[in-house]
């Protein structure tokens, strides 16, 4: 039983991981390319150490709670990191596709 | 908003409560002895550090705080399943756009967790707060700030600012009553 759960939690991990993976790959520019990274991949760790939570916690000695710390790490330090990327990308001027709308939105650096 | 805490000995409540907690998840264990060590860290680390930190507001709204968790855990799910769908369907129908949301919130404290909230809940990035602290005069504060965001497929943006203010920025208000 355990065994199916932790399969199945792996796989929606992995996919959620490669879909991530996919849309840096796929998508035209920069800002557009930082949607993946920052989203798509935090729910695939969370499956995937959700999956090594079961896994140890069925396997090894008694409860493994560890594995939540590094979720909540993730999940605080995904959108930090995705800030900076993006606040460096705007301080360089980098260009986005054309049909971006709202471009005067972005005031100049001082 | 409040900046000091109820009792002196207990300088920021939520932070020990952390500590104690990730205490024990590193130790993996609910033995007495770490129990105890746990709680005499969660006391003393903080009155420590206090002193060197800059003051920020307090959780006033435990409860409320909790539900917002709970919400944004649940979106979370949701952006992801929405970005996957995005990302995997054709690139040549998004609509990307910058949108600038004004913001009722004026510590820098509650701005940074909506920040974060949007970066991880249906295809927004917040990219940056305007206006520049450093383009306005030593020490006054702006009188409205404005949070600059990427939307990954941009539909309607007075229904996105509307979600976003009511959705994430409401309760923050209330959670830290300013």
């Amino acid at each position: 039983m355990a065994e199916y759960i932790i399969s199945i939690l792996l796989l929606i991990g992995g996919c959620f991981v490669l879909v991530g993976s996919i849309g840096l790959v796929k998508m035209p520019d920069f800002f557009m390319r930082l949607h993946g990274p920052t989203k798509a991949t935090t729910l695939g760790m969370a499956s995937l150490l959700t999956a090594a939570m079961v896994f140890f916690s069925t396997t090894g000695e008694g409860l493994s709670v560890k594995e939540i710390l590094i979720s909540i790490f993730l999940l605080l330090t995904a959108p930090i990191s995705g800030y900076m990327l993006i606040k460096s990308a705007i301080h360089h001027k980098l260009d986005s596709i054309e049909r971006t709308t709202g471009k005067d939105n972005i005031e100049d650096d001082v | 908003m409040r900046l000091e805490a109820r009792f002196s000995w207990l300088p920021t409540p939520f932070r020990s409560l952390l500590l104690f907690v990730v205490w024990l998840l590193l130790n993996n264990t609910l033995s007495l002895g770490h129990i105890i060590l746990g709680a005499v860290l969660a006391i003393l680390i903080p009155l420590a550090t206090y002193p060197f930190r800059t003051k920020q507001p307090l959780i006033m709204k435990p409860g409320l705080a909790l539900r917002h968790l709970l919400l944004v855990l649940y979106d979370i799910i949701t952006a992801n399943v929405q970005v996957a769908i995005l990302i995997l369907g054709p690139t040549k129908k998004l609509n990307p756009g910058f949108v600038k949301v004004p913001l009722d919130l004026t510590h820098s404290m509650p701005i940074t967790i909506l920040a974060s909230t949007v970066s991880l809940t249906p295809g927004t990035v917040s990219a940056e707060v305007y206006p520049w602290l450093e383009s306005l005069p030593e020490g006054e504060d702006p009188s409205q700030r404005y949070l600059l965001i990427h939307v990954l497929n941009l539909q309607d943006e007075d229904a996105l600012i509307k979600t976003i203010k009511q959705r994430y920025e409401a309760p923050l208000k209330e959670i830290f009553e300013c």
